[in-house]
């Protein structure tokens, strides 16, 4: 049951590639602000306008290909792809390797525009093509008793030269509560920009959580367990003082080292002024009901 | 003649301005990308970060001239000035790009700095360098002696521990590069404790 939720914003349909290609040149060579006029009409009251290609596809954490930004789209190239396989086990009624291009040929592919917001205060608007989370579980046939879906990055140190350096304890896992993974706004993301999504941003299949920061968006899948235990998540082991399970987007709560009230959007230049964060990244709307009752300063 | 002397002797004809001349016209390029869009999606951290890697590298090359001319005989004494300098330029240029193009609010900054203690090390190792800075001129050197001067100017140690800590504290995680930074300014301080040569008199007097 794919399309569970409408974006606001279907600008995108009328984007023409060459435009969206280039949109930081254009940003630079106009006003502040006056420069977009001309892509598409802006569906969205908000105004949300996609980030660059070139922006999504050259500043990236993933860590597993090094620690600069643009060490990812350096040397994600040696990352094989193809071919892949996800092996759902746990609680499920059919565990096993499910072959990325039999997962395709039964997940309905939709746009989705979403914020993406970044533990370290800077944000981007991602054209995401990918299919609901919630779909692939029901394909496996979860449990009732299941309670928590675990997910590991593949596991290649020959392929990912960042893993010499045990920045963090590898392979890289994160984890969401059942009712956060089942919610229509959780994707796994195969796409960008209606292209195949690049080595660099989690190449063929990653987790796409928009109302969370970036990190729990696990990029290149290869597992994914259902359990009744709240799993490991890796930055949480790195740090639990300082990212927890939940780690929802939230600008009441400061990271410890630094605020998370604002954020520097990118592709905006050198001048541009910071936006304040939203609460739940902007989805409040949709997700704030999941955490009633919740002390989100206790549970951050 | 070997291969130290024959560097020394290139080395006579840079006059130390050239380190001036060449900090100012980084900085201002470094600058023009920004404003030209060529520093990448973030410019701003591009920028700010770039100018705090090459204040640290500035730290390790003046802390390395003594080393580098007891063991192995090259000499940049005529330089250290202008490094040290330059170094404190850049830092200035680190925290004004902070403050106006990241922070972007006095308010903000200033909690920052009280609250976040990356930036309070970061605040501290800038406050440290003031009074080198200050003093780095002949004027200085001889209204407060050359034993008064070399003491103040110790200050360079915990001043340069304090930038390597703050850029350990500020990456997410174990990176490799900060601590590597921290390693080799701990070295080269270490270096001045063990080695055997009576340091603190003689090479205050080499830089008169």
């Amino acid at each position: 049951m794919a399309n569970r939720w409408k974006n606001t914003l279907t600008d995108r349909d009328v984007t023409d590639e060459s435009v969206y290609l280039n949109r930081r040149h254009i940003i630079a060579g106009a006003a502040a602000g006056l420069g977009l006029s001309g892509i598409g009409q802006s569906a969205s009251a908000e105004d949300l306008e996609p980030t660059s290609w070139e922006d999504i596809t050259s500043y990236c954490n993933y860590y597993e290909f090094g620690t600069r930004k643009d060490d990812p789209s350096k040397y994600a190239h040696m990352l094989t792809t193809e071919p892949w396989s996800v092996k759902i086990d746990g609680m499920v009624d059919k565990p096993g390797d499910y072959a990325f291009e039999d997962i395709m040929s039964k997940m309905t592919v939709e746009e989705r525009i979403y914020r993406f917001r970044c533990v370290e205060a800077w944000s981007m608007v991602v054209p995401w093509n990918g299919f609901e989370l919630a779909d692939l579980l029901e394909l496996a046939g979860v449990q009732s008793d299941a309670k928590y879906v675990a997910f590991e990055t593949v596991n290649r140190p020959e392929e990912m030269p960042g893993m010499r350096y045990p920045v963090l304890e590898w392979p890289y896992v994160e984890g969401l509560r059942m009712d956060e993974a089942m919610h229509p706004l959780t994707i796994m993301a195969t796409g960008i920009y209606g292209k195949d999504i690049p080595n660099q941003n989690g190449a063929p299949l990653r987790l796409v959580v928009p109302w969370k920061y970036g990190f729990k968006s696990i990029k290149s899948i290869v597992r994914i367990t259902l359990t009744d235990t709240q799993p490991p998540t890796s930055w949480n082991k790195a740090g639990p003082r300082e990212y927890g399970f939940y780690s929802n987007v939230n600008p009441e709560v400061d990271h410890p080292r630094w605020s998370q009230a604002s954020e520097r959007v990118l592709g905006t230049g050198l001048f541009a002024r910071r936006q304040d964060t939203l609460m739940f990244n902007g989805y409040a709307e949709e997700v704030a009901s999941l955490y009633e009752g919740m002390d989100l300063t206790k549970f951050y | 003649m070997t291969l130290s002397d024959l560097i020394n002797t290139g080395l006579q004809r840079i006059p130390p301005w050239a380190i001036y001349l060449a900090s100012v016209a980084y900085a201002g390029w470094l600058f023009w990308l920004g404003i030209d869009n060529r520093l990448g999606a973030d410019p701003v951290k591009a920028l700010e970060h770039q100018l705090g890697e090459v204040a640290l590298y500035l730290l390790v090359i003046g802390l390395a001239v003594s080393p580098f001319r007891r063991t192995l005989g090259i000499n940049l004494l005529k330089f250290r000035r202008a490094i040290g300098l330059a170094c404190f330029f850049f830092v200035v240029c680190h925290l004004l790009v902070w403050a106006v193009l990241d922070v972007q609010r006095l308010d903000r900054v200033w909690a920052d700095i009280v609250k976040r203690p990356y930036i309070t090390v970061g605040m501290a190792a800038f406050v440290l360098l003031l009074p080198l800075a200050i003093t780095s001129n002949n004027v200085s050197v001889r209204k407060m002696g050359a034993a008064a001067w070399g003491k103040l100017h110790k200050l360079i140690y915990p001043a340069a521990i304090l930038g390597a800590v703050h850029y350990v504290m500020l990456v997410k995680g174990w990176q490799v590069r900060p601590l590597v930074f921290l390693g080799v300014i701990l070295g080269l301080i270490a270096w001045r404790y063990l080695s055997k040569l009576p340091s603190r008199q003689s090479t205050t007097r080499e830089i008169l």
